[in-house]
Parts: structure tokens; C-alpha cells; sequence
């Protein structure tokens, strides 16, 4: 059964033969989506639930939760992630071969949620390369599933073959190895500061 | 005997000053020096045989900035007593209690986690609870509310990134890696 969502047709620039591989190659991957989930805290609950029989993520063909990265290719961030747990969190994404898809489930990984504390990573964007953000609090079963809908399209609109062969990185809206936000630009936690100081300079580094 | 007599019976001929907290309990102050050696004399000689917390209080524009905290209770006769020490805020560190109470190993190191307090001779004093590559400390009072991105933990991944190998022979597409 495939994705309830039409096949966006593309603009044929690349040929017919690579064009119907990729459409082969897209239909594979994104009926087959194995995903790897990390449930770090209430959402995982529901991801359990989007698993079970009741939401049957199996209609979508994304049943096959993984508990090694190396077999999966579709991470689902689930809760509330720590620095302490973006470190495990990353060498996971490492782990797991190409091409791999991730979701940000429920509004703690998507933007830090209530935790604007120190201790919260604000956004999984900070380390990882986020393909589909689903808020909520927890999110509904549902709404994750839209979710997987979504990355379906998105993995049909993405041309592997293509871009084997030409050269070019043709699926700009893959999430790449890069970080999508580069280290500390522009960074808004240390906002606070000239409250705590006003008139005077606070040593953070090293003391 | 109640606890102030069993306590100025254990500490005699130490140089303390004493107060009562507001839930009741007697607290010591002492020189950061004379601590451990309180500590040993409260277990030894007045009973107190459990460490319930190490912890510390950061008095900002204050010097001495820190304010360490034990607390001690005896199973024996069920009461408390506390003992404070000023830290300075430049190196703050004292002498460890793991020797006496080696309970005391994991509630030393969160405290050197959240407020950056040595504890001379704990060996295995590292950070429990943020991620071992961060530089600061959180609960210190000129640390911003919201937080600090932990700058070395981009930049080991950054190198890590960079340093990995690339597979040189085979195309760099998605089935190349």
C-alpha cells in the first residue's frame, strides 16, 4: 500500500531512465521507513502508541522500530533532550547509515518547549538536521503519523540517482551531515547577560 | 545530653561559631581548613553517622562568595546538625569527606558540576550531571538564567566531523558512504 499523498510530479530535467530509478528507488525507501526511536520521555509514550495496534503505523510501513541505528534510517526524537543526552543522541545519528531521515516529535525537541533552562537543548536543530518538526505536547499518535506522511513526500521529491551520477546535490531539502545551525552563531541563551551585570562584565569562561 | 552538649563535648578545642536554622536545626560554622576535621570529631566522638546532603550556596557580590553545606544525622539519638564554611570565590576548594562518609562521592561531584567547589582528594571528581565537555558552571549566580550553549561540545563534534575518513574510491552520493 502506498503513501495516501499523490506522487508530486517532477519538472524532468534529469531523463527518463534516472527519473523512473529514482521514482523506484523513493518508492522503496519511503514504504520501508525503518525508524529508530528514541523516547526520552512522555512522547515516547505515544510513539508506543503510534506503533501499537490501535494507530497501526504498519499501514504506513514504518512499524519496524529499530533499537540499533545501524539498521534504521528514520530517527525519531521523542522528549525532552539534554545536553548530557544530545551527546548519545548525535554519535546515534552517526551510527546510522545513509540515508537517514529525522523527526522532531513533540515541542521539547522541535524548540526546547518549556525548558528554557541550561540544561535543554533548544531545538534538536542545534545538533541535528531536522526533516519534519510535529508540535504538541505530547503530540497525538496522529499527528506523528502525518508526520511520517509528510517525510514520505519529501522522500519522493528527493532524486538519489540524479545526484549519483551528475554530481549535483539536487535534494536540497535532505537533512545533510552538516549542522543546520553552526556552532553558537548568533547565540540567544547567553541573552541574559547584561541583565545580571548591568555596568560590568561577568567572567563565564573559565572561572 | 541534647545535641548542643554532645556537639561542644565532640568539638572542644575547635574554634566554631554556632546558630540555630529556622527549622530548628544546629549549625556550625567553621574555617574551611577545620571542617574535615569537625566532621571527623561529629562522627566519632557525637554519633552523627549519616551525611545527608554536601551542597553549597553562592552568595554572589558576597566575599567569600560560597558557602559549602554538610548535613549530619544521627541515627542513634534522630537529630541534625549542620556545618557551613565561606569559600573564596577565585579556586573555591576544601577538603573531601569521601575518607569518612563515601556516600558523599556523588553529592561532591554535583556539587562541583553546578557550582565548580574542588574537593581536594575526591579522585574521581568529574561532572554528574552536565555533559563532561562543558565549561561552565549552572548554578552559580552570574551564570544567565537561560544558559550557555556548550561551545566545546560543537567544536568536538566539529573536529570529530571533519577528522572522520572518507571512503576515496567510490562516489560520494547517498550510496557512497
Amino acid at each position: 500500500m502506498g503513501s495516501l499523498i499523490e506522487v508530486e510530479q517532477q519538472p524532468d530535467k534529469q531523463g527518463f531512465l534516472w527519473t523512473r530509478l529514482d521514482e523506484l528507488v523513493n518508492w522503496g525507501r519511503k514504504n520501508s521507513l525503518w525508524p529508530m526511536p528514541l523516547g526520552l520521555s512522555c512522547c515516547g509514550i505515544e510513539l508506543m502508541a503510534m506503533i501499537g495496534p490501535k494507530f497501526d503505523l504498519a499501514r504506513f510501513g514504518a512499524e519496524a522500530a529499530r533499537f540499533s541505528p545501524r539498521q534504521a534510517d528514520l530517527m525519531i526524537v521523542a522528549g525532552t533532550l539534554t545536553w548530557k543526552m544530545a551527546e548519545a543522541a548525535r554519535t546515534i545519528y552517526d551510527q546510522m547509515p545513509d540515508p537517514k531521515w529525522v523527526i522532531a516529535m513533540g515541542v521539547c525537541s522541535s524548540t526546547g518547549g518549556m525548558y528554557d533552562s541550561y540544561s535543554v537543548v533548544q531545538g534538536i536543530d542545534m545538533i541535528l538536521p531536522v526533516d519534519v518538526y510535529v508540535p504538541g505536547c505530547p503530540p497525538r499518535p496522529d499527528a506523528v503519523i502525518d508526520a511520517i506522511l509528510k517525510l514520505q513526500k519529501k522522500i519522493e521529491r528527493e532524486r538519489p540517482f540524479a545526484e549519483l551520477f551528475s554530481g549535483d546535490n539536487l535534494d536540497e531539502g535532505k537533512g545533510s551531515e552538516r549542522f543546520v545551525r553552526a556552532p553558537n552563531q548568533g547565540n540567544p541563551t547567553t541573552r541574559s547577560h547584561e541583565i545580571l551585570a548591568p555596568g560590568g562584565s561577568v567572567p563565564t569562561e573559565g572561572v | 545530653m541534647n545535641t548542643l552538649e554532645r556537639v561542644q563535648a565532640a568539638l572542644a578545642g575547635l574554634e566554631f561559631q554556632r546558630g540555630t536554622s529556622r527549622e530548628g536545626t544546629l549549625v556550625l560554622e567553621l574555617a574551611p581548613d577545620a571542617a574535615w576535621d569537625a566532621i571527623r570529631r561529629l562522627k566519632e566522638a557525637a554519633g552523627f553517622d549519616t551525611n545527608t546532603f554536601v551542597t553549597a550556596v553562592d552568595r554572589f557580590p558576597a566575599e567569600p562568595r560560597f558557602e559549602l553545606v554538610w548535613q549530619f544525622l544521627s541515627s542513634a539519638q534522630a537529630d541534625r546538625v549542620r556545618v557551613r564554611a565561606r569559600l573564596e570565590g577565585t579556586d573555591p576548594h576544601v577538603r573531601t569527606i569521601i575518607d569518612l562518609f563515601p556516600g558523599a562521592a556523588y553529592s561532591e561531584r554535583e556539587c562541583f558540576d553546578m557550582f565548580g567547589i574542588r574537593f581536594d582528594g575526591h579522585a574521581g571528581l568529574k561532572r554528574l550531571l552536565m555533559p563532561q565537555a562543558y565549561e561552565h558552571f549552572p548554578l552559580r549566580k552570574d551564570f544567565p538564567h537561560q544558559g550557555i550553549e556548550p561551545d566545546r561540545l560543537y567544536r568536538e563534534w566539529d573536529r570529530a566531523r571533519r577528522e572522520r575518513p572518507v571512503n576515496q574510491g567510490l562516489p560520494q552520493g547517498p550510496y557512497g558512504s
